[in-house]
């Protein structure tokens, strides 16, 4: 059966996103490999403890010979811009979360606020990537 | 008789409190002080109540946390074995080498030997595979870049 593993996201300095995903995020390193004979190629992943399962890769943008500079360009572009990609993470109390994300200093685009499906904030990590964090309402059945 | 200003809580409430920071944050400088503060007791009184409760001294609950923290970072990074002590909250590399071997029958060099290089872990992108497999230099003189995949 297949199961989702790893999810991309682009990060401009992997040393700095991944202090960012273990200090500030108090995610665990799961794999660290830099490839030498691959233009120094490292495969970086980081996950939630409690969820052994399911990482993130912070994918590095390369250069030649695997990307041109042009394509390069385009990727930060969208970052640049915010549109490069999104996490969602829940949380069982969006609001303690946030005083604790941003007593270490991570930047929130929007405070946790209510909405339909529950109490919703956003953040970024230093690459820009947008992150959503979310206390999902427990649905009562009809 | 006084009325009791707060409401009892079960004292393993709070022992699972100073657990819980362990799990959660044995990569930083914490100690068993530092859990015994969490937990509102006395270093002493502490460590009982919480061998008593979980069947494990503190400092061997947080050190075990940290070994078996310690030796995922040695099978699946490519890390130093001084790195890795440091990533998982020790200070004293010969401390945890010793710690380690003593848990695990092994050194953490030995440990790391075992098992499967690091790199067996990375599932490096297509792309990049293709792109370092090409002859670096091309054949076809009329395009100064390399054929599209």
């Amino acid at each position: 059966m297949m199961r989702i593993s790893t999810a991309q996201v682009w990060v401009h300095d992997q040393d700095e996103a991944l202090a960012f995903y273990t200090e500030k995020l108090g995610m665990e390193v799961r794999a660290d490999v830099t490839l030498p004979e691959m233009g120094n190629f490292r495969w970086l992943t980081v996950g939630p403890p409690g969820q052994e399962d399911v990482s993130i890769v912070l994918m590095a943008i390369p250069g030649e010979p695997v990307l041109n500079p042009e394509t390069a360009g385009e990727i930060r572009n969208l970052m640049a811009k915010g549109f490069a990609g999104t996490v969602f993470l829940t949380t069982d109390d969006c609001r303690a979360s946030y005083e604790q994300l941003r007593a270490r200093g991570v930047e929130f685009t929007e405070e946790p606020e209510e909405r339909p499906y529950g109490i919703d904030a956003g953040f970024r990590d230093p690459s820009g990537n947008s992150f959503r964090l979310t206390q999902v309402r427990q649905m009562a059945p009809a | 008789m006084a009325v009791a200003k707060t409401t009892h809580v079960p004292p393993a409430r709070h022992l699972l409190r100073a657990k819980d920071l362990a799990d959660a944050h044995y990569a930083e400088p914490l100690g068993v002080d530092d859990l015994a503060r969490a937990a509102g007791l006395s270093k002493a009184h502490f460590s009982r109540e919480f061998r008593r409760a979980f069947g494990e001294s503190p400092h061997g609950y947080l050190l075990t946390r940290r070994l078996e923290r310690a030796a995922a970072l040695l099978r699946t990074t490519d890390r130093s074995v001084a790195d890795v002590c440091f990533s998982v909250g020790l200070t004293s590399v010969g401390s945890f080498t010793s710690s380690f071997t003593r848990t695990y029958g092994l050194s953490p060099t030995a440990y790391r030997a075992r098992f499967p290089p690091a790199r067996a872990h990375a599932v490096v992108p297509g792309c990049v595979v293709r792109a370092y497999g090409r002859p670096q230099r091309s054949t076809f003189r009329e395009d100064s870049r390399p054929a599209p995949d």
